[in-house]
C-alpha cells in the first residue's frame, strides 16, 4: 500500500495543526457557526441529531493492520467502541465530541491518515474496486492511479469551494465494482491497441435527489493526461455549475444542461491551457505510484494439492463449505482465495464493527493476509490474500466473532446507511427496515435460491444507501412528519448500470418485510430457469409486482 | 486609508486608482490607468487579450463559499498577469493559503481589525501536493 514520505507527512501534520487552531477558535466565538462549517465538514465533521460524526478517509478502501488498531483504539478513547463503514468505504464515528476531534486527527496522522475532503463541497475520497490487484477479471491495478488522484486532489487550492461535493471513482476490470457510472467522474482503465494504458473518461452520473447515468466525454484519455484532464473537468464545473439552488448544483445538472457535446468541448477548451504542462505525469511519477501496489511474496503452493485439501474440509464440514462458496472469491494468484469478511448479521447495523472486532480484523490480516484490509461500498471488509490452506483457520477465527455470515451479494447483505437513528438529514430510519428483511429472510437455503439480489436502504434522497442501484432499492421520505418508505426495481450498479424505476405510493415501516416478500414472492412466480432477480424484471417489467404488492 | 495584506505584510492602500466592472473596463479607453473587479459567474475570456493592460485586478467573493474566484485568479496569472491580484469581499482568513496558492497576493478584509491575526494563516501550509501559482511544479516533479 501507499506509504507516505516527510512530504505527505508533513501535509497531513500541517492540516491537523490547521484544523486544532480553527476548532479553538470557533470555541472561543472568533468564528461563526457559518464559517466554521465548511472548515469541520472538509476535515469529516458532521453535526448529527444526537452527536457530532466524524469520517475518516479510507483512500481507495484500503488499511493495514496498525490502521485498523489506531481505528480501534480511537474509537475506544473518542468514541462508543463501534465504527461504521461507508457505502464511500470509509469509517464513521458516531459520537465524538468536536472539542476532541483535533486530537483524533492527531491520532490518525499518526498512522497516515487524515479525515480531509471527507465532507463538503469539494473533492472527496476516490473509490474503486475492493478486490483491486487481486480480482481475477482485471486489467491491471486501479490503486496507482486512485493515489495519483488523491493526491492531486488532497488540499487543491481551486477546488475546494465548488459548487457541491464531488466523487471521482475508478474501474480497471471486467466487472464494474466501483459504480462509476453513478459518479461524478467514473474513469474505466482500458488499453490501447499498442497495450499503453489509457481512461474512458464518463461525467455526470450520479445519484441523489436526481439520479443520472453518467455520459462518456472521452473515449481513450492518455494515462500521462489524467491530471490536467480532470483539473480541466473541475475547472469548467467550478466557473459554470449551479451554485443558486443546491439541489441543482452537482455536475450531473450541468452535463446534461450543456449537453455531453458542449460540455466535452468546454473541456477540451480549458484543458488546451493545462495540457502537457507541469502537472502532467511523469514515466517516473507513475512508476513510483506503482511500486506501493506490487504484488506480495505470494507463496508458489502446489495449487492442486492445495484444492483437493480444500475439498476434503469442505466435504468434512457443510458450514464452512457453504461460506467458502458464498463469501470467498476466485483469486487471481493460484492457490489464494479472496475472502470476504460480512459485516451484516441479523440484529447488528449493517457496516458497523466494533472495537474488538477491528482489532481481530488487524489480527487476521497479519495472520493471513499480509497485514492489510479493505472495505467495501457494499460495506463489508476484504481480507483479499488468504492461502487456501488457510481458510479453515481463518473462517473459525471469524465464525467465533461474528463476521462469517455467509450472505454476501445476497438479499441480506443490505446496503444501509446510518439513517434517521444518527443522520439529521434522514427523513426516516434505515437500521430496523434492514433488521425486519433479515429477520423475515431468515432461512438462508431460501435465500440462496433467490440468487444474487442488492437490496439498497437510503434513509433520504441523499442516497447514501444508493438505493437508486438496488436491484430492489428502499427510500426513506417524509409524509407530513410520518416515515414512509419508497421502493424501486430495477437498479444496477454494473457495467450495464440502470437507476431503478419506482414502484408506487410509499409504506409504513411495519409493512415493509412483508412488501419485500410481495416482491419476492412475484419474482420466484415469474422466473425462468435461473434467472436473477434483475433478469426476470428486466423481462417482465414492473407491473407484475406491482399489481401483486398494490393488490 | 484602507489597510490591506500585500505581498504578507499589512500595508495602508494610498492607491486611488479608478476600479471598474468588467464591461466597463473592456468599453473604456484608458484602460491602463484603471482597475477591474470581476464578480462571479463572468465570462474573462474577453479579458484575456488584454491582460498586459491591466494595472490592478480585484476578485470580489460576496460569499465565502463561492469558489468561482478561486479560478478567477489561476486563470489570470496561467495567462500572464503579473500584476496585483487583490482579494475583497467576503472570504475569510482560513482561506488565505489557497488565495495565495491561485495567485492572489493582496487581501483586502471586510473586517480590518482581523488582519494582524489573518496573516497567520497564510502560513497554514508549506508543502502542497498541486502545482499551482505560488509553486509551480507540483510535488511529484520535486520530490528529493
Amino acid at each position: 500500500m501507499y506509504i507516505y514520505d516527510k512530504y505527505d507527512q508533513q501535509i497531513v501534520d500541517e492540516r491537523v495543526a490547521q484544523f486544532r487552531d480553527q476548532t479553538a477558535r470557533y470555541l472561543e466565538g472568533k468564528i461563526t457557526d457559518e464559517q466554521f462549517l465548511p472548515l469541520r465538514l472538509q476535515n469529516g465533521l458532521y453535526v448529527q441529531r444526537l452527536a457530532p460524526m466524524l469520517r475518516i478517509a479510507v483512500p481507495y478502501g484500503l488499511l493495514s493492520s496498525r490502521q485498523l488498531r489506531k481505528i480501534a483504539e480511537l474509537s475506544r478513547d473518542y468514541d462508543k467502541g463501534y465504527v461504521h463503514v461507508s457505502t464511500r468505504q470509509n469509517f464513521q464515528f458516531n459520537w465524538p465530541s468536536l472539542e476532541d476531534v483535533p486530537e483524533i486527527l492527531a491520532g490518525l496522522a499518526s498512522v497516515q491518515m487524515h479525515a480531509i475532503q471527507t465532507s463538503g463541497n469539494c473533492i472527496r475520497n476516490t473509490t474503486t474496486d475492493q478486490y483491486a490487484g487481486v480480482a481475477a477479471d482485471e486489467l491491471e491495478d486501479p490503486r496507482p492511479w486512485c493515489e495519483l488522484i488523491r493526491q492531486w486532489s488532497t488540499l487543491h487550492p481551486e477546488f475546494a469551494f465548488l459548487p457541491r461535493k464531488f466523487k471521482i471513482a475508478v474501474c480497471a476490470s471486467a466487472e464494474d465494482r466501483a459504480a462509476i457510472h453513478v459518479h461524478d467522474i467514473g474513469l474505466e482503465v482500458l488499453h490501447n491497441a499498442e497495450g499503453e494504458t489509457g481512461f474512458r473518461v464518463l461525467v455526470g452520473g450520479g445519484l441523489g435527489r436526481t439520479p443520472i447515468i453518467g455520459e462518456e466525454i472521452c473515449p481513450f484519455l492518455e494515462k500521462e493526461h489524467l491530471l490536467t484532464y480532470l483539473e480541466a473537468i473541475l475547472r469548467v464545473y467550478n466557473q459554470h455549475g449551479r451554485r443558486d439552488n443546491k439541489f441543482k448544483a452537482r455536475i450531473k445538472i450541468l452535463v446534461k444542461a450543456m449537453g455531453p457535446d458542449a460540455f466535452r468541448e468546454a473541456v477540451e477548451k480549458e484543458w488546451q491551457a493545462l495540457k502537457n504542462g507541469p502537472t502532467t505525469l511523469t514515466a517516473e511519477e507513475i512508476a513510483r505510484a506503482q511500486s506501493f501496489f506490487t504484488a506480495p511474496d505470494y507463496v508458489t503452493a502446489d495449487a492442486d494439492a492445495a484444492a483437493a485439501e480444500l475439498q476434503s474440509q469442505c466435504e468434512n464440514d457443510p458450514i464452512f463449505a457453504n461460506w467458502v462458496k458464498r463469501n470467498t472469491r476466485e483469486h487471481r494468484v493460484a492457490g489464494y482465495r479472496i475472502v470476504n469478511v460480512s459485516l451484516k448479521a441479523t440484529g447488528y447495523p449493517p457496516g458497523d464493527i466494533t472495537d474488538q472486532q477491528l482489532e481481530i480484523v488487524a489480527d487476521l490480516a497479519d495472520r493471513y493476509s499480509f497485514g492489510e484490509a479493505r472495505n467495501s461500498h457494499e460495506q463489508n471488509m476484504v481480507l483479499a490474500d488468504v492461502r487456501q490452506d488457510q481458510l479453515l483457520e481463518l473462517w473459525q477465527e471469524l465464525q467465533k466473532s461474528g463476521m462469517a455470515t455467509p450472505n454476501l451479494g445476497y438479499l441480506t447483505d443490505v446496503i444501509c446507511c446510518p439513517g434517521g437513528d444518527y443522520c439529521s438529514l434522514a427523513n426516516a430510519k434505515s437500521i430496523p427496515v434492514a433488521e425486519a428483511i433479515q429477520t423475515r429472510f431468515d432461512d438462508m437455503d431460501y435465500v440462496y435460491d433467490l440468487g444474487p439480489l442488492d437490496l439498497n436502504i437510503s434513509g433520504c434522497m441523499n442516497a447514501c444507501g444508493h438505493h437508486h442501484v438496488g436491484h430492489i432499492g428502499v427510500l426513506g421520505v417524509d409524509k407530513k412528519g410520518q416515515e414512509f418508505y419508497q421502493v424501486s426495481l430495477g437498479g444496477h450498479q454494473g457495467k450495464d448500470a440502470s437507476i431503478g424505476k419506482i414502484l408506487g405510493p410509499s409504506f409504513k415501516q411495519e409493512d415493509m418485510a412483508m412488501v419485500i416478500e410481495k416482491l419476492i414472492h412475484t419474482f420466484v412466480d415469474l422466473r425462468q430457469g435461473d434467472e436473477t432477480f434483475l433478469d426476470t424484471y428486466r423481462r417482465v417489467g414492473i407491473d407484475p409486482f406491482k399489481e401483486r404488492v398494490y393488490a | 486609508m484602507p489597510k490591506l495584506i500585500r505581498d504578507g505584510a499589512i500595508v495602508e492602500d494610498a492607491d486611488n486608482t479608478e476600479v471598474l466592472d468588467l464591461e466597463t473596463w473592456l468599453g473604456c479607453d484608458d484602460r491602463t490607468s484603471r482597475a477591474v473587479v470581476l464578480e462571479p459567474g463572468e465570462t474573462l475570456e474577453p479579458l484575456f487579450a488584454h491582460i498586459g493592460e491591466l494595472p490592478l485586478v480585484l476578485v470580489n467573493f460576496p460569499t465565502f463559499t463561492d469558489g468561482r474566484g478561486f479560478s478567477y485568479g489561476r486563470e489570470l496569472r496561467e495567462r500572464g498577469y503579473t500584476g496585483e491580484l487583490r482579494a475583497v469581499g467576503a472570504f475569510i482568513r482560513d482561506q488565505l493559503t489557497y488565495l495565495g496558492r491561485c495567485g492572489f497576493n493582496a487581501f483586502q478584509m471586510d473586517d480590518e481589525s482581523q488582519l494582524e491575526e489573518a496573516l497567520a494563516s497564510l502560513k497554514d501550509f508549506n508543502e502542497y501536493y498541486q502545482a499551482s501559482i505560488d509553486q509551480p511544479l507540483p510535488l511529484f516533479r520535486r520530490r528529493a
